[in-house]
Formats: C-alpha cells, sequence, structure tokens
C-alpha cells in the first residue's frame, strides 16, 4: 500500500459482447482493483458522461467512497476536457483499460493522455510490483502469458491488460450509499464522428482455401490430403540417452530451454 | 532457367522415334524396350506384372498401350518428376511518387500471416492509387525472414542495432516520425495485434495528431469499414491515414514478387535518439503452471504409457514446460481435467508439443493441430502420434524421461557454475 502516491482511475461504461447489456468494462475494472491494491481508499476514480448512469454504482459497490463524473453528452469528445481536468488533480500514476468496450473503442485514450500530459505510457500493464523513490517496477503482460519487467520513473499512464487481477465483486448496498460527484466542465463536440455510418456488425466472410493446382493430380492430392506432417525424424535404436539429447536439441534451437 | 534445369527436360528424338515406330527397320529390336513377358521354364508364358508402366512426368504410374512402339516419353532415366515451378513475375517500382507503409510485427524475427495480410492490403491500395506507389515495410531489431520479396515488399527499412532490442516504443516511434517526415506516406498501415507494432501505431497516431481506424476489416482508397467496441459494431467512415487492420483483412500476395530493395536515404543515423523514459528488465520467468494451457507455448503432455507419475511432475519442472494430458489419463484421476488437451479439452497452439505415452487418437491430433513443433516419445514406432511428429522417440518413456531429467540437472548446474 502506497498512501503517498496520488493513483487516478479513468472508468468507462463496458457491454457484455453476446448480450449488449450495460455492465463494468472488464479491463477498467481491473485497473480499479489494481488503483484499490496500490493506494487503498485513497484511489480516485474518474469517469466521463452522464452522472446518471447505473453503471457506475457497480463501480462504487467494489469498495469505492465516492467516484468522480465529468459531465458529458454521448456524442462529444471527452479526451480534450479528461486530460485538462486531469492535469489539475496532481496525479501520478493514471490507470485506464487498454480498449473501451463501447463505441470506436481505438484504444487511444491512454496515448492521446500521456501526450498531452507529456508523460510516458506504458501498455498492457498486468500488475504494479512497486513504488521506491519515484520509479515503479511494472510487470507487463506479453503473449503467450509471460511478463516483462519494466521501469518507470513517476509520473506514467499505465493501460492495464486483461492479464491483471481480476476486479473484486460489486455488492448492491455499497453501490447505492456511495456518492457520485458531479463536475460541470466543458464540451467539444466530435465533428469527425458525425460523418461515420454506425451498424451492428456484419459477419465476415470466411477465408476459402483456394486449391492453385496446375494439373489434375495436384487437385487430386490437395483434396485427399491428410493434415499430417511430412514425416519426422524418428530415433529407433539410439540408447535412451542419445534420445534425450536429440530432444534437448531441439529444444534449444526453439529457444525453450536455456 | 539455368543449365541444370535445362538437362532434365526431356527431349524427343524424331529418328529413335520413327526407329522404334518401324518394326522392319534394323535397329529396331535394339531400341524397342525389353518385353515384360517372357517364356518360364515350363514353357509358360510368364508376364512381370511389376515392370508393366512406367513413372510419368507427374509422378504418376503410365501404362504404355502402344507396346514400346510409341514414342520413348517418359521411359528410362529420363522419368523423374518435373518439380521446377515458374518464378513469379517480378514487378518493380523504378520511381514511386507515393509510398504506402507498413510496420511489421515480426514475432521470432520472420512475418506472421497477419503481416503478409496487411502487406497484401498494402498492395491493393497501391495499385489503386493513381500514381507510381512504393509498400514499403518497416522491420525493426534482428530479422530471420527471407523472402520478403514474395510478401509484396517493393521497399524494405530496416532498423535494428542495441537502441531497437527489447521493448523501446518511444524510440521506434522517433524512427516512424523521421520516415514520416522524409516519405509523407500516403498511408501507414499496422497489424491491429498484441505483438507490438499495434501499440506503435496507437503511438504513432498520438503524436501525429491523427484518428485511427482501429480493427480495420474493409479498406479502399475512399472508404474503410471497422470493428467497434466489443466486435458489436461495424463503423463505415472516410479512410484514414493511419489503419490498424484486423486479421484477414486482405489476401496475402501470391502471384507476384517485389524488389524488397533497402530504402538507401534511411538508416539508423539519420534517426534521432529519443528520450526513453521506459526501461526494459528483460522478461521475466513465469510459473508454467500459472499458463492456461490454450496459451502456453511449451506443453508436456502425459497420456496411458506413463507409470511414474512423480518423475513426470518432476521432468515437467526441469523443462519449465505446462503440463497437459490425454483423455485416458484425465479419466484414470492421474490428471485434473483441466488439463485435458484435445477436441474434448483444450485446443493447443504451443510452439512445442512433447507427447509422452499417447498414441495419438483423432481427437488428441485435432487439438494439437496449430502445435509447431511435436515430438513423441513412444514403445510404438506404427503409432498416429509418430507419424505427426517432428522427431519421435521409440523406447521405455520411463528411461528416456529418467535421461532427460538428468540432462536438464546437468544443464542447470552448469548454468550455475557459469553464473558463479
Amino acid at each position: 500500500m502506497l498512501p503517498d502516491v496520488k493513483v487516478v482511475a479513468l472508468v468507462s461504461i463496458g457491454q457484455h459482447v453476446k448480450s449488449g447489456r450495460f455492465q463494468r468494462a472488464d479491463q477498467d475494472a481491473r485497473a480499479v482493483e489494481m488503483g484499490l491494491k496500490l493506494c487503498g481508499d485513497m484511489l480516485s476514480v474518474v469517469h466521463a458522461g452522464e452522472p446518471g448512469e447505473p453503471v457506475l454504482r457497480r463501480y462504487l459497490g467494489a469498495g469505492l467512497k465516492a467516484l468522480t463524473v465529468l459531465k458529458q453528452p454521448a456524442d462529444a469528445d471527452v479526451v480534450g476536457p479528461l486530460c485538462e481536468y486531469l492535469s489539475e488533480q496532481n496525479a501520478q500514476i493514471i490507470l485506464t483499460g487498454s480498449k473501451a468496450e463501447c463505441g470506436e473503442a481505438s484504444g487511444m485514450m491512454p496515448y492521446l493522455v500521456g501526450e498531452s500530459l507529456g508523460w510516458p505510457v506504458v501498455s498492457r500493464v498486468a500488475d504494479i510490483l512497486k513504488v521506491n523513490d519515484g520509479e515503479a517496477e511494472i510487470l507487463q503482460a506479453l503473449p503467450r502469458g509471460q511478463r516483462r519487467l519494466l521501469k518507470v520513473r513517476l509520473p506514467f499512464v499505465a493501460s492495464v491488460d486483461s492479464a491483471a487481477e481480476a476486479a473484486r465483486q460489486s455488492a448492491f448496498g455499497p453501490g447505492q450509499r456511495g456518492c457520485i460527484h458531479s463536475v460541470e466542465v466543458a464540451v467539444v463536440p466530435d465533428e469527425l464522428r458525425t460523418r461515420w455510418t454506425l451498424g451492428p456488425a456484419k459477419k465476415r466472410p470466411k477465408r476459402l482455401a483456394v486449391v492453385k493446382a496446375k494439373s489434375a493430380a495436384d487437385r487430386f492430392k490437395a483434396a485427399t490430403a491428410k493434415s499430417q506432417g511430412a514425416g519426422g525424424v524418428i530415433l529407433q535404436t539410439e540408447t535412451p540417452r542419445e534420445q534425450a539429447q536429440a530432444i534437448v536439441n531441439l529444444l534449444l534451437d526453439e529457444g525453450l530451454i536455456r | 532457367m539455368n543449365f541444370e534445369d535445362s538437362e532434365q527436360l526431356r527431349r524427343r528424338d524424331p529418328r529413335i522415334e520413327q526407329i522404334q515406330r518401324n518394326r522392319l527397320h534394323p535397329l529396331h529390336e535394339s531400341l524397342s524396350s525389353a518385353s515384360t513377358i517372357v517364356r518360364g521354364p515350363s514353357g509358360l508364358l510368364r508376364k512381370n506384372p511389376h515392370h508393366i508402366g512406367f513413372m510419368g512426368p507427374n509422378g504418376i504410374k503410365r501404362i504404355d498401350r502402344l507396346a514400346g512402339n510409341g514414342p520413348a516419353i517418359g521411359r528410362g532415366q529420363g522419368a523423374k518428376k518435373v518439380t521446377s515451378e515458374a518464378p513469379r513475375p517480378l514487378l518493380s517500382v523504378e520511381q514511386p511518387e507515393q509510398f504506402v507503409l507498413a510496420v511489421m510485427d515480426m514475432v521470432g524475427g520472420r512475418l506472421t500471416a497477419h503481416d503478409k495480410d496487411v502487406l497484401g492490403q498494402a498492395q491493393q491500395l497501391a495499385t489503386e492509387l493513381p500514381a507510381q506507389c512504393a509498400v514499403v515495410a518497416v522491420v525493426f531489431g534482428a530479422i530471420k525472414e527471407k523472402a520478403f520479396e514474395l510478401a509484396g515488399v517493393d521497399r524494405l527499412i530496416h532498423l535494428s542495432g542495441e537502441a531497437y532490442e527489447g521493448y523501446c516504443p518511444e524510440q521506434s516511434v522517433a524512427a516512424l516520425q523521421a520516415i514520416d517526415a522524409k516519405l509523407h506516406p500516403r498511408f501507414w498501415l499496422f497489424p491491429d495485434s498484441v505483438h507490438g507494432a499495434g501499440e506503435l501505431g496507437l503511438r504513432l497516431a498520438a503524436q501525429l495528431k491523427e484518428r485511427p481506424a482501429t480493427q480495420a476489416w474493409q479498406v479502399t482508397l475512399d472508404k474503410t469499414v471497422f470493428r467497434g467496441g466489443s466486435g458489436r459494431s461495424d463503423i463505415c467512415a472516410d479512410t484514414p491515414r493511419l489503419l490498424l487492420l484486423a486479421e484477414e483483412c486482405a489476401p496475402p500476395v501470391e502471384e507476384t514478387r517485389h524488389e524488397a530493395k533497402p530504402v538507401s536515404e534511411l538508416r539508423e543515423d539519420s534517426v534521432p535518439r529519443a528520450l526513453c523514459r521506459i526501461n526494459d528488465g528483460g522478461q521475466v520467468a513465469v510459473d508454467p503452471k500459472q499458463i492456461s494451457l490454450d496459451e502456453a507455448e511449451f506443453i508436456l503432455a502425459a497420456g496411458n504409457g506413463i507409470q511414474d507419475w512423480a518423475q513426470f511432475h518432476q521432468a515437467a519442472e526441469l523443462l519449465r514446460a505446462t503440463e497437459g494430458a490425454s483423455r485416458v489419463a484425465v479419466d484414470d484421476g492421474f490428471m485434473p481435467r483441466n488439463t485435458q488437451v484435445g477436441a474434448t479439452g483444450t485446443w493447443v497452439s504451443a510452439r512445442a508439443y512433447i507427447a509422452v505415452g499417447i498414441s495419438g487418437a483423432v481427437q488428441h491430433l485435432q487439438g494439437i493441430a496449430t502445435c509447431d513443433k511435436v515430438i513423441a516419445i513412444n514403445t510404438d514406432a506404427g503409432c498416429d502420434m509418430v507419424k505427426r511428429a517432428d522427431l519421435s522417440v521409440i523406447g521405455d518413456s520411463q528411461e528416456i524421461l529418467a535421461e532427460l531429467i538428468s540432462l536438464c540437472e546437468q544443464r542447470q548446474e552448469k548454468g550455475v557454475e557459469h553464473v558463479a
């Protein structure tokens, strides 16, 4: 727990992939969880949108006392006012999700905030291990469950990955008791968005395996070929020692053992 | 085509063909092939079925119904399989007026399938543009890829060196900005993936103050269709300059060959050194048991052939492999259900998969279909897993695992000494 570090978590409204019901955005909820782990009650949580949104109560239900909402209509570009608000907050760590679950969901938000504040942006954060002398040690999530250690000086923006610790359950009562502070900020209309046409997702065509065989024999082969490999090396007469050595050599070639 | 290739081509000799057709020619007997029908010792006519026919040019056996009187195509030493493919036509761009830039993921130093799709999309856009347009691929770090020409790369910018090793998004974005200032590309294309190029695209967009389209899957010069949040909506917009493309956005280049010439104006020293505020501490050793089976990189799987389970767990721990199991091992209660690999369990995508004592049921082979290297340890050389495997070791699994464990222990001891 680091009570002397000021952490701000930015949250958005999520949407269930199949049913489309509004819910806590998964990565944002994980960001709140990470913030609670870092500085407990000192965490401030900010949302830009409608203060009356019932989903915000679910964030409060995870143990937050209060939540700040910057009043924004649904079709506004929230990045400018949000950055302006954040620059006045003296925050040292800003936690966000990697990608929104509604709307454009480009994943640009952390980078735009970082760019406007002039702070470094650390992407796909799985965990913040410790903060020592103004330097944070961060575990970054890589594909295939791997992790990378990064060291960044405060302040910074971190976008939280789905590999981070799962959010705690949200309780109804504390959610209703929590406070929502609404803040009036400037409204910037999103002009580019008015020229877009938005529709439900179309099913993408599946890529067909086109057989480019020149002769009938090749076409026949392509149609009847099994998905088995071309036949590998078989070691039958060697001693177990040699066989084990062959396995180790292959794993070394692939870089899987050191 | 070089001289050796032309030697393998069969040439018809019209004179010999004429002699073979003419049974009255004095040389006919010597040139026509020996008959497969001979009179046996008892006086009966014997036909040797193995000598009937010859291998055709496609590697298929053909029977000559002309009884040796036809032209001598495909007979004798000339009957080698013709496998040489015609080289793809080379498309070269001499004086490009515009550029389409594509930043590549390069996982393990090689182009991924997603990278090739992006290059295919880049070539599509380049042909749609009215001016002479070159597709430029930007690649960071060490590379092992050799076939940039076949993937559709007209020009190649390869930035490597100490500054581009490990995680260095700030330096890479500085390089991309320098390229942007130099070439003024018409489009920037990135694969929208978790391997790093997608992140560079977002960072560059923030620097250049452009609004990119992410998860774009239908791109033409004017209009782009891209996926919104949770994949629930499609957004149709004017095509922006920066695009992060979804997988299978366009077919990869398959018909043509390109130059893949290095861009002479851009070198490492022409890119300014960026202020790197994020320090890379390198990869961290992760407990392989914590990695879920479907995304594990290296799996050691056990089947019915395992007797000593303690030894198997020890081997998995020493190799730092995630444990998997076949259905039999799970049903018998030796392994938990969530480790089951196969159609009824988890579909895995490991880079290396060691199957110990698994004979390879169809369902199991389906589950490991996308694995790169499969190693089989089995007593039966004829089982299906051995047919699938890249390396098969036939023998008692207990002995081989014991040797594997001792080898790993030796390596670890050596490593400790080396460090000390």
